[in-house]
C-alpha cells in the first residue's frame, strides 16, 4: 500500500471504469436516437419522437456525468502517468489531441440544440443535430479506443535519440488493425447498452400497464436492436478480437482461459477456478479442443500454456483476468440467449403477455454493463505487466515525484465524489422514468 | 516548428480562457446580479448552450501541449499534483450544479447548485491565474526535468516556493477579476431587465479593478522575475500584444460608455487574449523556468515532441482548428439576440 504504482493503478482502474458506465450507454444511445428520429422523419408519426425526447432526456443527464468523469481520465496521463507521457506524448498525444478538437467540439456544440432546439429547429434540423452528436460521439471513442490499441499493439513508431518515442507513419498508428477490431467490438457493444435499457424500460411500463404505446415502442426497438447487435458483439467481432489476443497477446490468452500446460487439441474451460499457486485449475469443465480452434481456426492447433512463458511476462492478476473474461462470455451468452427469445416472440405477438420474459427484460439490463466492464478488464488486465505492449512496463509509467500520500488522498476523494454523483444521477433518472414519455414538446 | 507549436498551444490556451472565462464571470456573479429563481435562469439560459463547448477548449488545449510538448506537461501536472486535482474537482463540480440545476424544481436544491456553481467558479480562475503565476515566478525543476511542489509553504518567494505564494496569489486575484469583469459584460450584453441593469451597474467597478490589479502585478511581475521585463523590452511580439491588449481596454471603456454591450464585451475578449500573448512572448522559449538553474529549463526547444510527431499534428490542427472556431461561432449565430427565460421544464 506504500507502494505508489499501486495507488497510480487503482486510481487509474477505479476512474475509467465509473467512467465508461456513461458512455457506453451515450454511445449506444445516439445510434437508437438517430435511428428513432429517422424513422419520425420518414413516417411522420408522433410516437417515434416522443420516445426519442424521452431517451434525449436520459442521454443529457448520462452525457453530463460522463463528461464530468471524463476529465479526470485526462489529467490522470500527466499527474499519476508522467513517466509514460514522457516516453509517449507525441504519439499516443496526437489521438488526445484530436479527439478534443475534432469530436468533443462536435458532441458539445450539437448537444444544446438537440436537448432544447426541437422548437427552434425543423424536424430535418432536430434529426441533424442527432445525427452531429452520434458522429461526435463515435468518433471519440474511435481516438481513445486507438489510443488504447496503440498500447495493445504498438505499431508505426520507432525510437527517438532521447529514448522516447515518435511516429514513423501517421497512418499506421492511425488506422492500427488491432484499432479496428477492438473499436466495432466496443461501438457494438455500447448499442447493446442501450437497447437493453431501452428494452427495459419498455419491459417496466408493459408490466406496471403505463404508456401502452411507448412501452411497445421501446420494447419493440430494444428488443429487436439487442439481438442483431448482441450477436454483432460475439460474432465476428468478439471473434476477430480473441484471434488478435491469440497471434499477438499469446500469454495473455493462456491467462485468460488460466491454461499453464500447452499442447494440441486444446479445451475451452467453461468453469473452474485457476489455483496459479499450484499451476492448474480447479474443478474444470472442459469442452474439448474448442479453444484451439477459437483461436487459430483448426481443432489440433497448439495453444502454449503459461508455463511456456517466463514468469516475469505474465500478467500479474491471472485470477481477475480469468474470471473477468469468463464474465464477459458468459453473460455475451446469456444476453445472446434472452434477446433471441424476446424476438422470437415478439415475432409470434406473444411477448407483451409472457410475463416472466418481460420480467427477465426488465432485469437483464446490468448484464451488458457488468459483461463490457468485464471486456476491458480482459484487455487490461491482459496487457500487464506492459503499459505499452511488449515495448514499456508498467512499473516504468509513474510520476516519479508523485508519492503514495499523494494518490492515497485523491483516490479516497474520488471515492468520496463518485458516491455521490451515482445518488444524484439514481435520483435523477428515477425522475425521468417514473415521469415517463410526454407527448408535448419541450 | 517548435516555435510555431509554443503558439498553438498559446493560442489554444488563450481561446479557452476567453471563451470560459465569460461563464466562469456568469457563475462568479450571478448571486449578485440574478436574485430571483426566474432571473438566475435567465444567466444560465445564457451560458447554458456554450459552457460545455467552452470546456473542452480546455481538454483540446490539454491534447495539444500532449503532444507536443510532453515533457512539460508531464512535469507540470504531476509537479502541481494536488493543486491541478482541486481544480479538475472544481471543474467537475461546476458542470454537475449547472446540469443538474434544472432538473428538480426545488427551493433547496436551487439554492445548493447555485452555491455550488458560484464557489466553484469563484475558486477555478485563482487557480488557473495562480498557475499562470508559477510559470512566470517558475518552479524547483531539477536535472531530471521533473519537481515536485506543496500546495503551500511560508507564502514567500524563494528556491523552493509553493504552488501558492504571495506572488501566484495575487495573479490569482488578477485573474479572478478579469473573468468576473468579462462575465459581466457578457450577461450586460445577453440579458435584459434587472440582470443586464445590474451587471451594467457592476462592470464599470470591476473593469476599475481589474486596472489597479493588473498594474500590481505587472510590477511584482518585474519584481519576481526580472527576464520577463527585458524580454518585454527586446520582443516585437510583446509589443504587439501589449498594443492588443491596450485596444481591447480601450474598447472596454467607450463600450462602456456608449452601451454598446456587444463591443465592450469584444473589447475585454482582445485584453484577455492580449495579456495571454504578451505574457507568452516574454517567457518564450521558456514554458517552465527552473528556480534552481536555468539549465534546467523545460523550453520549446528542449522539451518537444520530435519534428516528425509535430509535423503530423499540424496537418490535422490545421483543419480541426477553423472547424473548432466554426462550431463556437455557429452556436454563437444560432442564440444570437437576448436570451429569454425558459418556461418550467425546459432550457436551463
Amino acid at each position: 500500500m506504500g507502494d505508489p504504482l499501486f495507488w497510480h493503478r487503482l486510481q487509474f482502474g477505479f476512474t475509467a471504469t465509473y467512467h465508461y458506465l456513461f458512455p457506453q450507454l451515450t454511445m449506444g444511445l445516439a445510434f437508437i436516437i438517430v435511428l428513432l428520429k429517422a424513422l419520425g422523419l420518414r413516417s411522420g408519426e408522433g410516437r417515434y419522437n416522443d420516445a426519442a425526447r424521452f431517451w434525449i432526456r436520459i442521454f443529457g443527464i448520462n452525457f453530463a456525468v460522463g463528461v464530468v468523469t471524463g476529465i479526470p481520465l485526462e489529467f490522470q496521463f500527466g499527474t499519476n502517468w508522467s513517466s509514460f507521457s514522457r516516453f509517449s506524448g507525441g504519439v499516443i498525444g496526437q489521438t488526445l489531441g484530436m479527439e478534443g478538437l475534432f469530436a468533443f467540439l462536435l458532441e458539445s456544440s450539437f448537444l444544446g440544440l438537440l436537448i432544447w432546439g426541437e422548437q427552434k429547429l425543423s424536424p430535418k434540423g432536430h434529426f441533424g443535430a442527432a445525427l452531429a452528436l452520434w458522429l461526435g460521439s463515435w468518433l471519440s471513442g474511435y481516438f481513445i479506443v486507438a489510443t488504447n490499441a496503440f498500447m495493445q499493439h504498438p505499431v508505426g513508431y520507432t525510437m527517438a535519440a532521447d529514448g522516447s518515442i515518435q511516429l514513423a507513419s501517421f497512418r499506421s498508428f492511425l488506422l492500427n488493425p488491432w484499432a479496428h477490431a477492438q473499436y466495432t467490438h466496443t461501438m457494438l457493444a455500447s448499442v447493446v447498452t442501450a437497447a437493453f435499457v431501452v428494452a427495459s424500460i419498455g419491459a417496466f411500463w408493459t408490466l406496471k400497464g403505463l404508456h401502452t404505446e411507448q412501452a411497445r415502442l421501446n420494447l419493440r426497438v430494444g428488443t429487436i436492436l439487442g439481438f442483431i447487435f448482441s450477436v454483432l458483439v460475439a460474432f465476428p467481432t468478439g471473434d476477430l478480437q480473441g484471434k488478435l489476443v491469440a497471434k499477438y497477446q499469446p500469454i495473455t490468452l493462456a491467462a485468460m482461459e488460466g491454461r499453464f500446460e500447452s499442447g494440441p487439441r486444446a479445451g475451452l474451460t467453461l468453469v473452474g477456478e485457476p489455483n496459479v499457486a499450484r499451476r492448474k485449475i480447479e474443478n474444470p469443465i472442459k469442452v474439448p479442443a474448442v479453444l484451439s480452434f477459437i483461436a487459430y481456426g483448426t481443432f489440433s492447433s497448439n495453444v502454449k500454456g503459461l508455463l511456456a512463458y517466463p514468469e516475469d511476462q505474465w500478467p500479474q492478476n491471472i485470477e481477475m483476468l480469468y474470471y473477468s473474461f469468463h464474465i464477459m462470455a458468459g453473460l455475451g451468452t446469456l444476453m445472446i440467449a434472452v434477446m433471441g427469445l424476446a424476438v422470437l416472440l415478439l415475432w409470434r405477438g406473444r411477448l407483451e403477455t409472457n410475463r416472466p420474459l418481460l420480467w427477465a427484460l426488465m432485469l437483464a439490463f446490468p448484464f451488458p454493463y457488468i459483461a463490457t466492464t468485464a471486456g476491458w478488464a480482459v484487455a487490461e488486465f491482459g496487457r500487464q505487466p506492459w503499459l505499452i505492449y511488449g515495448l514499456f512496463r508498467t512499473a516504468q509509467g509513474g510520476s516519479p515525484t508523485v508519492h503514495a500520500g499523494y494518490t492515497a488522498f485523491t483516490t479516497l476523494g474520488f471515492a468520496g465524489i463518485f458516491t455521490v454523483l451515482s445518488c444524484l444521477f439514481l435520483y435523477l433518472i428515477g425522475r425521468e422514468i417514473a415521469h415517463g414519455p410526454s407527448s408535448h414538446q419541450a | 516548428m517548435q516555435e510555431l507549436w509554443f503558439w498553438i498551444v498559446a493560442v489554444m490556451l488563450a481561446v479557452y480562457v476567453v471563451l470560459d472565462g465569460f461563464d466562469f464571470g456568469a457563475g462568479i456573479l450571478h448571486l449578485f446580479v440574478a436574485k430571483t429563481n426566474e432571473e438566475r435562469r435567465e444567466v444560465l439560459g445564457a451560458i447554458g448552450p456554450f459552457w460545455d463547448g467552452n470546456e473542452v477548449w480546455l481538454l483540446a488545449a490539454g491534447g495539444t501541449l500532449f503532444l507536443a510538448f510532453p515533457k512539460v506537461l508531464a512535469a507540470g501536472f504531476s509537479g502541481f499534483y494536488l493543486a491541478l486535482w482541486l481544480m479538475v474537482w472544481c471543474l467537475m463540480l461546476r458542470g454537475i450544479s449547472i446540469e443538474f440545476r434544472s432538473h428538480v424544481p426545488d427551493g433547496l436544491w436551487r439554492h445548493f447548485w447555485d452555491g455550488t456553481f458560484a464557489v466553484s467558479s469563484l475558486l477555478l480562475p485563482v487557480l488557473f491565474g495562480a498557475a499562470l503565476g508559477n510559470v512566470v515566478r517558475g518552479v524547483p525543476l531539477d536535472a531530471s526535468g521533473t519537481f515536485g511542489m506543496p500546495l503551500w509553504t511560508d507564502f514567500r518567494l524563494g528556491p523552493q516556493p509553493g504552488v501558492l505564494d504571495w506572488y501566484t496569489l495575487l495573479v490569482g486575484l488578477f485573474a479572478l477579476a478579469t473573468v468576473a469583469a468579462h462575465g459581466s459584460l457578457f450577461l450586460a450584453w445577453k440579458t435584459e431587465g434587472p440582470v443586464h441593469e445590474r451587471s451594467r451597474g457592476l462592470a464599470m467597478n470591476l473593469w476599475g479593478l481589474v486596472l489597479v490589479l493588473w498594474a500590481l502585478a505587472s510590477l511584482a511581475t518585474f519584481l519576481v522575475n526580472p527576464r520577463m521585463l527585458q524580454n518585454l523590452m527586446k520582443a516585437p511580439m510583446a509589443w504587439a500584444a501589449t498594443l492588443i491588449f491596450l485596444i481591447g481596454l480601450a474598447l472596454v471603456f467607450t463600450g462602456i460608455k456608449r452601451e454598446r454591450f456587444l463591443q465592450a464585451f469584444l473589447g475585454s475578449g482582445t485584453f484577455v487574449l492580449g495579456i495571454l500573448a504578451a505574457s507568452a512572448a516574454c517567457v518564450y522559449p521558456v514554458m517552465l523556468q527552473s528556480t534552481l538553474d536555468p539549465a534546467f529549463d523545460l523550453t520549446a526547444l528542449n522539451a518537444s515532441s520530435s519534428p516528425h510527431d509535430l509535423r503530423a499534428g499540424l496537418a490535422w490542427w490545421l483543419v480541426g482548428f477553423p472547424l473548432a472556431i466554426g462550431y463556437s461561432a455557429f452556436l454563437f449565430r444560432f442564440h444570437r439576440g437576448k436570451v429569454k427565460a425558459a418556461g418550467e421544464g425546459e432550457g436551463y
